[in-house]
């Protein structure tokens, strides 16, 4: 079910932002990785804060 | 060991076992927290309880702590909360490490204006005590030490008890019989009903100990301390200068060997340093379970406190819910029992005190999944969050060490009266708990709610009553503040003191009908 959580592009630089995403993880371990995504994860949920948004997206990411 | 001296109260021989007795309307089982609570407030509505219990002394160990605001306000009413509260220890304040500093601080009561702290750290031991005393001055009341229930046999008008004394054995019949025997229930094995859950696997050390010196009193929490890294540890202090400390072992450790003076003392030794003099007074290895009875009420069967539903202790949602449930319990059962109410208003005693109990459960699993992750990914959130926690207050706020026992919302109970004005900006809504104001030279507002019904109306409302007690009240300051009050402003205040109803207006015919719904008629 489509609600709030945006689908087109929301970013001036795209690539420059994917790049800064996957670089951040460089060099770190499998265990640094999670560590580091679980941080990003935080930060990121508290500064959208829609709730609403933030469920949507949860179903969207699961595998 | 302890420096609590153990009173035994004695054991008498009961009359019944030269004859039969008359058939009681109310026997409790048990007299922990829960069974004498009950006992008491049944009392001050005129209905006299049998209390039995199996052994003839107070909770052994200091068990359940933190004793809540909301139970202290219902221990008032018999006059022993003054007691507790200067016996034990206040506290508002709460402290988080991660490692080795502090990273998060609490306060559970900002606002003043409470006749009640939010906690009141107190053994049980003592709780039961004070209990004790004030059910063996309560004519209504009587209380059996050393009378085991062994047996019983329900009828459709009542229970019929089995009860074993060191003299020998007697029969006991009761219109209502109230199991608050505890999470392993005798009673509920006796009539072989279910108790369904969730087992956990972490183990968990509770030394309480009497340190010489000066001791924090604020709750501690640790994650990952110097002293015990790889774990989490909880400290709390306790009446007569006691600490208690919690180590969490992990689901390997051994219960045997961690229970060893020498272990404790070495893991005491880590945290208090070379130097720390101490002396032991209770400890235990425990692991917890989270469940709850399908139905609380069977026929003339009712189940109170631990034994209808337990809790992890991460919150001190249990002693206190049992308190809670004797609140439910009581006006309804002394209502039924004096026929003011059909019988079926006892199933809003399940209902309601169920979803407390799922709601209890629900924060307290959350608390023990913080605390002790069961899978990696957990864990990896968990451990982000603390390590986000100094820098940014939002992650303070996810950390879950606990979120300690207020009053559950019973939100949708069949007995309330949905708001009709739509004009409420703040107060507590039906469903809620009423939250106390101080009321000048007339004490607190608490301390004015009656065993029965109580109309609390504010500014000059007119005259009339529906039949409850009126509790007129200025239209200002604090008390209008925390109820949303114009002048008119009217609540319909339970005796357990829920909300049961509200109005802007003092409207006696809406009344009448709220209380009619409250009440099961």
């Amino acid at each position: 079910m489509e609600g709030q959580l945006r689908r087109t592009l929301n970013l001036a630089k795209p690539d420059d932002i994917y790049n800064a995403l996957v670089d951040a993880h460089k060099g770190l371990s499998d265990e640094e990785c999670r560590a580091f995504d679980a941080r990003l994860m935080l930060l990121l949920v508290n500064h959208i804060g829609d709730e609403a948004v933030i469920l949507e997206a949860l179903r969207e990411a699961a595998l | 060991m302890s420096s609590y001296e153990y009173r035994h109260y004695p054991y008498v021989r009961p009359a019944e076992l030269d004859g039969p007795g008359p058939r009681r309307p109310v026997v409790i089982v048990g007299a922990g927290i829960a069974g004498p609570t009950l006992a008491l407030l049944l009392s001050t509505r005129g209905v006299p309880a049998l209390v039995l219990d199996d052994d003839d002394t107070v909770s052994l160990g200091s068990r359940s702590i933190c004793q809540a605001k909301h139970s202290l306000e219902t221990w008032d009413r018999f006059g022993i909360a003054a007691r507790m509260v200067e016996k034990g220890i206040t506290w508002e304040q709460g402290e988080v490490y991660l490692r080795d500093s502090a990273i998060y601080r609490f306060n559970l009561q900002a606002e003043p204006g409470h006749k009640f702290p939010a906690f009141v750290n107190l053994q049980q031991y003592y709780v039961e005590e004070y209990l004790y005393e004030r059910c063996r001055a309560e004519p209504l009341i009587e209380m059996r030490h050393r009378n085991k229930v062994v047996g019983l046999a329900p009828h459709d008008d009542g229970v019929t008890l089995t009860v074993e004394t060191p003299d020998g054995a007697y029969t006991l019949e009761t219109e209502w019989l109230v199991a608050c025997d505890g999470v392993r229930s005798p009673v509920r094995h006796m009539l072989d009903l279910p108790f369904p859950g969730e087992i956990f696997h972490d183990q968990f050390l509770i030394a309480d100990i009497r340190l010489a010196g000066d001791m924090p009193k604020e709750r501690r929490f640790w994650f990952y301390p110097p002293f015990h890294p790889t774990n989490s540890v909880l400290l709390h202090r306790q009446a007569d200068d006691i600490l208690r400390v919690d180590f969490q072992l992990g689901r390997d450790a051994d219960p045997e060997e961690e229970k060893k003076p020498e272990n404790i003392d070495r893991r005491l030794r880590l945290m208090f340093g070379p130097e720390a003099r101490w002396e032991h007074e209770w400890s235990s290895v425990y692991t917890f379970t989270c469940r709850m009875m399908e139905r609380f009420v069977h026929g003339r069967t009712i189940f109170a406190g631990d034994a209808a539903h337990v809790v992890s202790p991460f919150g001190a949602r249990g002693g206190n819910a049992a308190v809670a449930d004797a609140d439910n319990l009581a006006w309804k059962l002394a209502r039924v029992v004096k026929g003011e109410s059909p019988p079926g208003l006892l199933d809003s005693y399940c209902e309601e005190r169920q979803a407390a109990s799922r709601e209890n459960i629900r924060q307290s699993t959350r608390s023990t999944d913080f605390i002790t992750p069961k899978f990696e990914a957990s864990r990896v959130f968990r451990d982000a969050t603390l390590s986000l926690a100094r820098d940014f207050p939002f992650a303070r706020a996810l950390i879950n060490s606990g979120r300690l026992s207020v009053p559950t919302t019973q939100a949708g109970s069949p007995l309330d009266t949905p708001d009709a004005d739509s004009d409420w900006t703040g107060g507590p809504a039906p469903g809620r708990a009423m939250i106390d104001a101080p009321l000048g030279n007339n004490g607190w507002l608490v301390e004015r709610i009656g065993p029965d019904f109580t109309l609390l109306s504010f500014g000059d409302v007119g005259e009339g009553s529906a039949g409850v007690a009126v509790l007129k009240v200025d239209c200002s300051g604090l008390p209008a503040a925390r109820y949303d009050a114009r002048p008119g402003t009217t609540y319909l205040i339970r005796p357990d003191r829920y909300v049961a109803a509200r109005w802007r207006r003092y409207d006696l015919d809406a009344a009448q009908a709220a209380l009619a719904r409250a009440t099961g008629r």
